[in-house]
Formats: structure tokens, C-alpha cells, sequence
């Protein structure tokens, strides 16, 4: 035989799905959400959207030359970031405050801890947080949106969260006109950022996730679960002051945290009980802040007190090995 | 089909390929010039040689004696001259001893191999027949199938399952012998349920088989034996894991299927024992599928132990193009093997020539926690995280997260998008920690 043969130890053949395969898939799914984004937010969001993406890359590319490791951006988890980090900023993003962002979330939120897979803390979220801590104006200046083709401008407005939480702190009540839109919440004409108004275009890109099998139902539904649950609770409580449980789902970025942040395999646990605990956490403290909280969404921080239980999380949820008793894994 | 069927959980749905030879009935393999018998070919002690160069051997003929309890004798495959006893290659990746025998052509029978009636003979008789014939597990694991045969007498065995789910993508060879010799499978399944003394009595196939259900079905409609069609998913054939979908019921950690009274046998092994008990045949043939993408005309083959593979190659028509990797066994738990002239063994069901294409090693990437290693886990362990303690030689915290549960099916490997080697890194860590226990205990 004259050519040289393979040898390994098995298995010798590979379901042939690789890191960016799963990355691309993810790509894909975000478009429905960006193609609303540009819809409703025009000209700025589409800015908003490659400044993050391309930042995101670039600041990559810069940091594995400085490094002087090899160039990963192939594998399009920055671009992943990117357009993830473009969907939790304000459509009427400065291009600066967008690339600072770029550069935040891939420097101080992935290469520092040794790139992909090594970050604790989801890092489209690391850099909204700073963001929003160091330019809270920028950060909190919402318009409403201004269809394509519409003629309007956007203008300058509070999101349905902030509306009724300034109602709440000003006057106990929840405003009388809130219930209103939910079905236009639902897709996507309210102010908010430029990926999370749309949950239907995002339910649409999850869905893809989940057909691909990319995406496992744990974290969204113990999350959604657990935010209707105890929203509800509170709702039937009190539906004077707190808003209902459909309200919560459709507004903010819920359904963007729960099904593409709360997701992000790298800073979430790994086994199935692990990822209902996740999930069970990210809700109880949405609900948390969103109520009593400071701010009117409380999203982000959620996912990110969650990324930093991970571990810990990770070392009481062992799954029960074959063969051993029942509740081995807890310990 | 509307019922569910039974299964485990965890597990991967690979592409079958066996369409390649489910089709084509069993062939005889003709003769190669030369059979390289090694001396080793089941877990255990190696045999012994028993003759010499020179010496003129009868097909069935013992030219290796056993060594212990945990042995198998090893037995000509045909009558001709033996030219040499010497280390050749073998399938294991080294060279060991083997008898070399050259074909005289006559295929003439030894005399001392006596036919029995099973009504004349005690469960222990049967066993040492079995014994003589050197039946071993014909899944491919090869453990001497006399030793699980005698289980001490506190284990009472109940339950008997016959591994006829063949979940290896590619191969064929246990459908084919179901579809063409059942009677050769259910007289040995009568002989073993008489051996074992087992209540209930089970034939698990996958339901990728429909001809093998219908027909063992058909053939079992009287008798105490039930055939189950189990889903079709890797690693359904694994002993632990069709234990589970069966009974229900898991083996315990570090233990083995007799603590909870189940025995399991392949449906090939129960042929053997009709072979070894019956006809006092010993175990010098098998059948083995020739599949794969650089193979001209897939087969399967009913080959004599020793057959190189070389002659198998040839008797399927040649290679199509430069095999990239040649697999005894199948894709996911065969071995590699370095060239032709390795022979084939008791434990080969399947010769799989792959094109270059088809096992290019990706370069690995960072563990992206995707999780799908651990959903993928038939032992219910975290794969990614026994890994990177073998990887950096932390024996402890690998034996901590189960490492020695592991039964290497190779899901993790085949699921990880970051192309990790995980399986291969739970071997190392397993050889470290028995090297490790080894050390202490001395």
C-alpha cells in the first residue's frame, strides 16, 4: 500500500456538527429578529447592528494577533457576540458607545479569562451592564419605533417597562393604559432595544435553534415558567400595582434573555437538572428586580448572577450515573 | 409502529450504512493461501501453541491449549500443514504469537470432535464443551463465554437476554445469520436457558431489523421466548444498556448483570453454543460484514478465524480506491489496523474500509460547554469534565467523576462540536487509574 492509513482509537466517525456549524446556526436564527429591527428602528439599528458585529470581530482579530495566538474569528462566536450585544443596546446607540461596547464585551468579557469557552460571564451581557452603569442616559433613551416607509421619525419615549415602573414609584398603580398592546408588543412595535422588541421573530429563530437541536428547552421554559409563576402570583395579589404575567413575557427582553442569552452554553451549566436550577434562578430574579428593583428590567442581571452560580450550580446537579443509587449526583 | 419501544436513556442516532449489505445473504469465504492464528483472540489468558512447524493439522484440530479458568482453547480452521508458530500482527496493534497454516485443500475434519445428544448431557457438561469449542462473546468484547456461563452459585440468574441489536453502524452480520439461521440461534437459546436455569428469556433487536422481528417472532410463537423490537440508537447494544431498556432495571456501578440476576448473550454466541454442544464443533468461523465507501462490492461473509483480511478484500472484489482507515469491528467501537495482513478474530464482526474523507481528524477547538457530550452519555456521567482531569493527569478528580463507569462507546467523541478527543482522554484516564490502583496495592 503505498498511501498512509489513519490510525486512531474509536470512535472513527463524527456527527460532522463543529463549533461553527452551531455558530452560523445561531447567526441564522437572529436574523428574523434583525430584519424587525431594521423594520421598526430604520437606518440606526442596522448601524447599530454591524458596529457591533464588525467591533466585535475586529476586536477579536486584535487581541489573538497581540496575543499571538491563532485567529479564531473564523468560527463566528464574535460575530455571535456582536449581533447579540447590538440586540441589548438602544436603537439610537452613538456609534461610539456601540463599539465601546464591541471592545468591552470580547476584551473584558472573553479573551481575558483565555477566550471562547473560558468566560464565566456571558459577554454580549458584561458589556451591556458596563454600559448601562457608565452612560445611563445613553443607555436609557428609548424611541418609539418608526416603521420602514412610514415617514416617521423616532422619537424620543420610555419603554413599557419603564412606563410602568415610573407609574408604580409615582403613584402606586400601574398606568391604566398598559394592557393595551400586548399583541403589538408580541411583535415587536414597542420601544425597547434593537433585538429584544420582537418576540415573535425571536420565537421564529428559536424555534430553528430547537429543530437543530442546538437549543434544549430546559433553561428557556424553567425561566419563562418560573418568571409567569411568580409574576402571576403577584399579579393575582395585587393586579392593581403589578402588571400580568403576559405583560412581563412580551415586554423587555425576556424572550431574547431567555432564549439566546440564558442560553449560552459556555455560562451556563451542563447537565439537565443544572440548567432547570439556571433557569428556575434567572426567572425568580427577573421577577425580583422588575418589581422591586431599581431598575425596570432586570434581565441582564439576572443571567449574569446566574453565570456566576455556574459552577456551583455545576457541582450539586452531577447527573446519577448508571448503576448508582438514587441521589448520588447531589452532594 | 405506535407503541413506543423500549430503550435507555442518552445515546446518538448515527447514520446506519447498513444498507450497503443488509440485502446480500451470507456468502462462504473461500480459502486464503495462508491462516494466521493467533494465539490470543479473547479476553484472558493467552492459549498455548500445541503443535509445531511441520506438524499436519485436522480442521477443528486444538493448536492452542487454554491457560487458567479465564481461557479459551484455540482450534485450526481448516486441515493443512502448520509452517511456522512466531509473532505476527495482530488485530490488537502489536504482534503476538500465532500458528501459521497453510491449506492442504481437503477441509478434512478432526476425528476426536463427537457429536452429542443435549437430552444425555448435565448443565455442566454443556459447559465444558462450550468450554473446548472456545465459544467466546461474538459481539466483538470476546470474554470467554464458559466464564459467564458459570456464574457463582448465590447469583441466581431469571433473566436471559440474546443481544441480537447490532446498534455498530454498518455492520450486518447478526441480522443476516438471524434471517438465515434462526433455528441455529433458538436451539442455542434453549440450551442456554436449560444452562442458566433463567425464567424469562428475551431477544432484543433494533427496530431497524423488521424481517429479523417478524421472523423470530414467528419462530419463537410457542415457545417461552419473547422478542423485543427496541429503538433504534446507539448504544442499544451495550450490555448495560440493553439490560436497562429490557428489565428496566440499571446494573449497579462497578458490578456486573449477574448481581441483578440478568445474563446477556449475543445471538451469534448462542449459535456457537449450538455448534460446541450439538455437533462438538468448535468456534472456527463467524460471520463478518466487508462494508464500507472504498470497498468495491460490500459482503457478508462466513470467514474462518485466521482468514487475512487482505483475502477478504479480495473476495469482495478489491478496493475502489485507497481505504483512509481499515476498521475490525465497527465504526464506533472497532480498532485500526495498520495493514492486510492482520488476520481476522473470534471478536471481528466487521471489516469497514473508510475513504480518506470520510476520517480526516478535524483540529480540535476549546470546549464550548455545549453539553451535548453529556446529553449524549449512555452512563449518565459528565464526559467533558472527566476529560480535562485526564488530560492533566488529575487521576483523583477523574475517578471522582466516575471514569472507570465509562463503557468507551464513543458518543461523546462522535457528538463534541469542538472535534475534543473525549472519549480517548477517559481511556487514558481509566489506564491511569487502574495504574494507579495497581501501584497502591503492592
Amino acid at each position: 500500500m503505498s498511501q498512509q492509513l489513519y490510525l486512531s482509537s474509536s470512535p472513527h466517525i463524527h456527527s460532522g456538527e463543529t463549533t461553527s456549524d452551531v455558530m452560523r446556526a445561531v447567526l441564522f436564527s437572529l436574523l428574523p429578529a434583525c430584519v424587525v429591527a431594521v423594520y421598526f428602528f430604520g437606518p440606526p439599528a442596522l448601524a447599530v447592528l454591524l458596529i457591533a458585529t464588525l467591533g466585535c470581530m475586529a476586536a477579536e482579530v486584535i487581541c489573538q494577533c497581540l496575543m499571538g495566538q491563532p485567529v479564531s474569528s473564523a468560527d463566528g462566536s464574535a460575530a455571535v457576540t456582536g449581533v447579540l450585544l447590538a440586540f441589548n443596546l438602544p436603537p439610537t446607540s452613538p456609534w461610539w458607545l456601540t463599539l465601546l461596547g464591541a471592545v468591552i464585551a470580547i476584551v473584558i468579557g472573553k479573551q481575558v479569562y483565555g477566550g471562547l469557552g473560558s468566560n464565566p460571564f456571558n459577554p454580549a451581557l458584561v458589556a451591556r451592564v458596563v454600559l448601562l452603569i457608565s452612560f445611563p442616559v445613553h443607555m436609557t433613551t428609548w424611541s418609539l419605533p418608526a416603521p420602514l416607509g412610514s415617514g416617521l421619525d423616532l422619537v424620543t419615549t420610555a419603554t413599557p417597562l419603564g412606563v410602568w415602573k415610573n407609574a408604580v414609584m409615582l403613584t402606586g398603580h400601574a398606568p391604566p393604559e398598559m394592557q393595551a398592546g400586548t399583541l403589538s408588543f408580541f411583535l415587536g412595535d414597542m420601544p425597547g432595544c434593537v433585538g429584544e422588541v420582537s418576540a415573535l421573530a425571536l420565537l421564529l429563530g428559536a424555534a430553528y435553534l430547537f429543530y437543530r437541536r442546538i437549543l434544549t428547552w430546559h433553561i428557556p421554559v424553567a425561566y419563562l415558567g418560573t418568571v409567569v409563576l411568580l409574576s402571576g402570583i403577584f399579579w393575582l395579589v395585587n393586579p392593581e400595582k403589578y402588571p400580568d404575567p403576559v405583560f412581563h413575557l412580551v415586554t423587555g427582553g425576556l424572550i431574547l434573555g431567555a432564549f439566546f442569552m440564558a442560553t449560552d452554553m459556555v455560562t451556563t451549566p451542563v447537565s439537565m437538572t443544572g440548567m432547570l436550577v439556571f433557569g428556575v434562578g434567572c426567572g425568580v430574579l427577573t421577577v425580583m428586580i422588575r418589581l422591586f428593583g431599581g431598575y425596570p428590567e432586570g434581565v441582564s442581571f439576572a443571567i449574569l448572577l446566574m453565570n456566576a452560580a455556574t459552577p456551583l450550580i455545576d457541582r450539586y446537579t452531577r447527573p446519577k450515573a448508571f448503576g448508582m443509587p438514587r441521589g448520588e449526583g447531589w452532594r | 409502529m405506535a407503541i413506543k419501544l423500549k430503550t435507555f436513556c442518552g445515546g446518538i442516532h448515527p447514520p446506519g450504512n447498513k444498507q450497503w449489505s443488509a440485502h446480500k445473504p451470507i456468502e462462504d469465504c473461500p480459502l486464503p493461501e495462508e491462516f494466521i492464528v493467533p494465539l490470543a483472540q479473547h479476553i484472558g489468558a493467552p492459549s498455548t501453541a500445541c503443535v509445531e512447524p511441520g506438524q499436519l493439522v485436522a480442521k477443528g484440530q486444538t493448536i492452542g491449549a487454554p491457560k487458567g479458568f479465564v481461557s479459551v482453547p484455540v482450534h485450526a480452521p481448516t486441515s493443512g500443514e502448520v509452517v511456522a508458530v512466531e509473532p505476527r500482527p495482530h488485530p490488537w496493534g502489536t504482534s503476538l504469537p500465532a500458528v501459521v497454516i497453510r491449506p492442504d485443500g481437503e477441509d478434512r475434519w478432526a476425528e476426536e470432535l463427537e457429536a452429542a445428544d443435549p437430552n444425555d448431557l448435565y448443565p455442566e457438561d454443556m459447559v465444558e464443551r462450550v468450554r473446548l469449542a472456545g465459544v467466546v462473546g461474538m459481539g466483538g468484547a470476546a470474554f470467554p463465554a464458559h466464564v459467564k456461563m458459570s456464574p457463582p452459585p448465590e447469583k441466581k440468574i431469571h433473566t436471559l437476554i440474546f443481544n441480537g441489536v447490532e446498534c455498530e453502524p454498518y455492520l450486518t452480520a447478526d441480522h443476516r445469520l438471524m434471517l438465515e439461521e434462526p433455528e441455529r440461534i433458538l436451539q442455542g437459546i434453549a440450551l442456554l436457558r436449560f444452562i442458566y436455569g433463567a425464567e424469562r428469556v428475551v431477544i432484543g433487536i433494533e427496530a431497524n431489523k423488521p424481517d429479523a422481528i417478524a421472523l423470530l417472532q414467528a419462530e419463537c410463537k410457542d415457545t417461552p421466548v419473547e422478542v423485543i423490537a427496541l429503538e433504534v440508537k446507539y448504544p442499544q447494544g451495550a450490555e448495560k444498556q440493553l439490560i436497562a431498556a429490557v428489565t428496566g432495571t440499571e446494573v449497579p456501578s462497578g458490578g456486573l448483570p449477574m448481581d441483578i440476576g440478568v445474563a446477556v448473550q449475543n445471538v451469534s454466541t448462542a449459535a456457537a453454543v449450538t455448534d460446541a454442544i450439538i455437533y462438538g464443533r468448535p468456534l472456527i468461523e463467524r460471520i463478518c460484514t466487508v462494508t464500507g465507501s472504498a470497498v468495491r462490492e460490500p459482503k457478508n461473509l462466513r470467514i474462518r478465524i485466521g482468514t487475512p483480511l487482505s483475502h477478504l478484500v479480495a473476495v469482495c472484489g478489491g478496493l475502489l480506491e485507497e481505504p483512509g482507515k481499515i476498521i475490525l469491528g465497527g465504526p464506533m467501537m472497532g480498532f485500526t489496523q495498520t495493514s492486510f495482513d492482520v488476520p481476522a478474530v473470534r471478536g471481528s464482526s466487521g471489516l469497514l474500509l473508510l475513504r480518506e474523507e470520510e476520517v480526516v481528524c478535524q483540529a480540535e477547538g476549546p470546549c464550548i460547554r455545549c453539553a451535548r457530550c453529556v446529553q449524549g452519555c449512555p452512563m449518565h456521567l459528565l464526559p467533558t469534565t472527566i476529560a480535562a482531569y485526564a488530560r492533566r493527569n488529575l487521576v483523583a478528580e477523574a475517578a471522582e467523576y466516575r471514569a472507570m463507569d465509562c463503557i468507551e462507546c464513543g458518543c461523546c467523541s462522535y457528538n463534541c462540536p469542538a472535534t475534543i478527543p473525549l472519549v480517548q482522554a477517559i481511556r487514558y484516564g481509566k489506564a491511569a487509574i487502574i495504574a494507579k490502583k495497581r501501584a497502591l496495592t503492592l
